[in-house]
């Protein structure tokens, strides 16, 4: 079992993982081995905002200030998006 | 007076994720359920550098996201290297199916310089001896263990292959763990499909009803285990369903298939099909072949379904299963496909399943290999 995420964790997308706008359908996926995440507004919000070093918790008040939301709820919603994806095998913790 | 045009009723026909493009059957293994055709395209027969080229960049701009680079072993192209970096200028994720024979240290460099994204590696046992024989080659097996810390050393990731049957079934947890101990990031745990190659050796292939419920509850098991370290995708074999699996995601609808020698296929057995003619890329670009060409249009979607089919509440989920196998098996290529339970010759199949599983296993008819 993988460690769960924190508020604290820094994730980003795994090496074989790649976000990729897809032109064709005007969308965001990532890409990995024989899979296809497409992300709606929300993810495409969090996915790319992983990888800069940035902590569950920054990446929630970002969208916070950007979606002019109570950062408790975003927090659990970001939590929660990135705890899937993370059992997923696509994103993991990645210490700075 | 005016006429109103009646309103044309079209089906929207999206365009495909992904291409399986078999760059050769060249392959040095000899596995008796090679997915490749029984009459194998020579290396005269192959499409040219400029030609595959070509093909990967239509299918970027077609809208396909994913590449498989496949055979045959791929490697057995020379210009592998050039190709991939095709396809990663055309956007698409790239993915190398390997048997990890004619790479090496420096061509692995290569690739993951070119842009490779992943690399598949086969194996078609945890032990040696079992391995060897399956591959029909000697040393196989070792030679695999070999190439996968190469592969990992050289930054590229890793998925494990291994197609099962009644030889390996019983070791199903070993090769999971070799895919951890081998720093795999994925495993493909797939049962043997019966068509072609593997119909040929059906009966030395078919594991018994009870090894097939054991392999998939240690699958379940190992699943969640691993869950967020090892991911584990398995593919059911169809004998012993109750309902068919929805091949290639349904006829047209996500794959498109270019062979060795540039023919354009929904899946790569159908050209066991008769009276179907498909298109080569030598005179058909790949988006008139998806979107026009009468081959890709005849089976897709539902219409051209009979009953049980046409009425079936899974007929969008897996869009009648398999069109060769109903081919293979019920002798027309529209007839139900008899893995679902709703053929009337599924119950005969199942019997043969069972009864051939459970006598001694004949000796495997092999691929013929060149490299």
């Amino acid at each position: 079992m993988s460690t769960p995420l924190t508020a604290d964790s820094r994730p980003r997308l795994v090496v074989h993982a790649r976000l990729q706008h897809d032109a064709v359908r005007d969308r965001w996926v990532v890409q990995a081995p024989e899979r296809l995440f497409v992300l709606d507004e929300i993810a495409y919000a969090v996915v790319s905002r992983c990888g800069n070093g940035l902590s569950v918790a920054e990446i929630a008040a970002a969208l916070s200030a950007e979606f002019d939301a109570p950062v408790d709820e975003i927090l659990g919603d970001v939590l929660a998006l990135l705890q899937d994806l993370a059992d997923k095998g696509i994103v993991h913790d990645h210490p700075a | 007076m005016t006429t109103l045009l009646e309103p044309q009723v079209e089906v929207k026909v999206e365009p495909p994720l992904a291409l399986l493009a078999e760059l050769t059957h060249r392959c040095p293994l000899r596995c008796p359920y090679c997915s490749n055709p029984q009459a194998l395209a020579g290396r005269s027969d192959e499409l040219p550098t400029e030609a595959w080229l070509d093909v990967l960049a239509q299918a970027g701009r077609l809208g396909m996201l994913q590449v498989h680079l496949s055979g045959g072993e791929p490697a057995a192209r020379r210009d592998l290297e050039a190709l991939v970096q095709g396809a990663r200028a055309a956007g698409l994720y790239t993915n190398l199916i390997t048997s990890g024979f004619l790479l090496d240290r420096d061509r692995l460099e290569r690739l993951k310089q070119a842009g490779l994204d992943h690399v598949q590696l086969s194996v078609q046992d945890s032990e040696a001896t079992g391995a060897d024989r399956i591959a029909g080659l000697d040393g196989a097996h070792a030679r695999k263990l070999a190439i996968a810390p190469v592969i990992r050393a050289a930054g590229l990731p890793l998925t494990l292959n291994v197609v099962i049957h009644r030889h390996n079934i019983a070791r199903v947890p070993d090769l999971i763990a070799l895919a951890v101990s081998l720093d795999a990031a994925r495993i493909e745990v797939a049962h043997a499909q019966y068509y072609g190659w593997g119909l040929d050796n059906r009966g030395a292939l078919m594991p018994t009803r009870a090894q097939l419920e054991t392999a998939t509850a240690q699958v379940s098991e190992a699943r969640e285990r691993l869950k967020g370290r090892l991911v584990i995708d398995y593919v059911l074999p169809d004998y012993y369903a109750r309902r068919p699996k929805a091949c290639m995601g349904g006829w047209a609808r996500r794959f498109m298939v270019v062979a060795p020698d540039g023919q354009i296929l929904p899946c790569h057995a159908a050209p066991t099909i008769p009276d179907l003619p498909f298109p080569n890329v030598r005179e058909t670009r790949l988006n008139e072949a998806w979107f026009r060409d009468p081959a890709f249009a005849r089976f897709r979607g539902t219409d051209w379904m009979r009953e049980p089919c046409r009425s079936c509440d899974r007929r969008e989920i897996d869009w009648g299963g398999c069109r060769c196998q109903a081919l293979a098996l019920a002798g027309a290529a529209d007839a139900v496909d008899p893995a679902c339970a709703l053929s009337p010759l599924h119950e005969q199949l199942v019997a043969l399943a069972e009864r051939e599983s459970a006598t001694d296993a004949p000796a495997f008819r092999y691929r013929g290999n060149s490299v």
